[in-house]
């Protein structure tokens, strides 16, 4: 299957996933807002905790029966991942969404917050990858 | 019910994403690399995925109200402030550092590289910290 075909298939399961979370749960299929809502409390961490083993599971369960991973081994080294990692929770937390609430949700709900949202982070990857890449001839390893 | 439906939700955005390319951060960082060798599949996964969500919202909510639950849950929010803005670039630069948002981060534990974990656990302590910034400030 060409990438772009299987990219694009790919989308329409998480688009249809986002519409089977809306009509089940009400719900929105941010993963950093359900994710950081086990963090703060939130008094209903059961469908959060069984929506993100579906999610963990997942290319798991096609190792197991295409028998080929398809999960690609990290790029940067460990204390850049570790950055990353920290930058992406807490800019998710105070922009209020990533890739999949604003990205997905918010953009086919036409948000204004998440329309800009998503301009915004595609931007700033975008940018600092060229940084990265064509400034800095990349982050060594 | 609840649990069995958000597991099969999130099972079918974890295959979602790994169908799409999305857990390898080589292709992330591909398409975000707009002025080297540009590789243009997340544009795929978007479209597919905004158009579906599109599609698939406005038929949901002709009903009243979700099957396991008394409401939708959308958020009402219309105002862009500075969090949203700061929230949402610095993200971008996390995203673009190392090629994973939160959902491929998650996808990609099973892999087992340990720094996988690391970026996880280091996004768990990001969403703490951010939770911690008043909400009149930033």
């Amino acid at each position: 299957m060409h990438p772009w075909i299987s990219s694009l298939m790919g989308g329409v399961m998480i688009g249809l996933s986002a519409v089977w979370l809306m009509a089940a749960l009400g719900r929105i299929a941010g993963i950093s807002g359900i994710a950081s809502g086990l963090l703060a409390g939130a008094g209903d961490r059961e469908w959060r905790i069984a929506f993100l083993i579906g999610v963990v599971a997942a290319p798991w369960l096609l190792l197991l029966l295409r028998g080929e991973s398809v999960i690609g081994a990290p790029v940067v080294s460990l204390p850049w991942m570790a950055a990353a990692g920290v930058l992406v929770g807490f800019g998710t937390r105070l922009g209020g969404g990533c890739t999949s609430g604003h990205g997905v949700c918010g953009v086919a709900r036409l948000s204004r917050r998440s329309l800009l949202a998503t301009a915004l982070f595609v931007a700033a990857a975008m940018a600092t990858v060229f940084v990265i890449r064509h400034l800095l001839g990349g982050l060594g390893t | 019910m609840k649990m069995v439906t958000a597991l099969l939700a999130g099972l079918l955005f974890g295959l979602g994403l790994s169908l799409a390319g999305m857990t390898d951060p080589a292709v992330v960082l591909g398409f975000l690399d707009v002025a080297g060798a540009w590789n243009p599949r997340l544009l795929f996964v978007m479209a597919g995925a905004v158009l579906t969500t599109a599609i698939g919202y406005r038929w949901v909510w002709r009903g009243s109200r979700p099957w396991f639950d008394d409401s939708f849950r959308v958020p009402d929010a219309t105002r862009i402030d500075p969090r949203l803005v700061f929230g949402a670039l610095l993200f971008g630069v996390g995203w673009g550092v190392a090629g994973y948002c939160p959902g491929p981060a998650f996808a990609s534990l099973s892999g087992g590289y340990s720094s996988v974990f690391v970026l996880v656990a280091s996004m768990a302590l990001g969403w703490w910290l951010g939770a911690r910034v008043p909400a009149r400030s930033a």
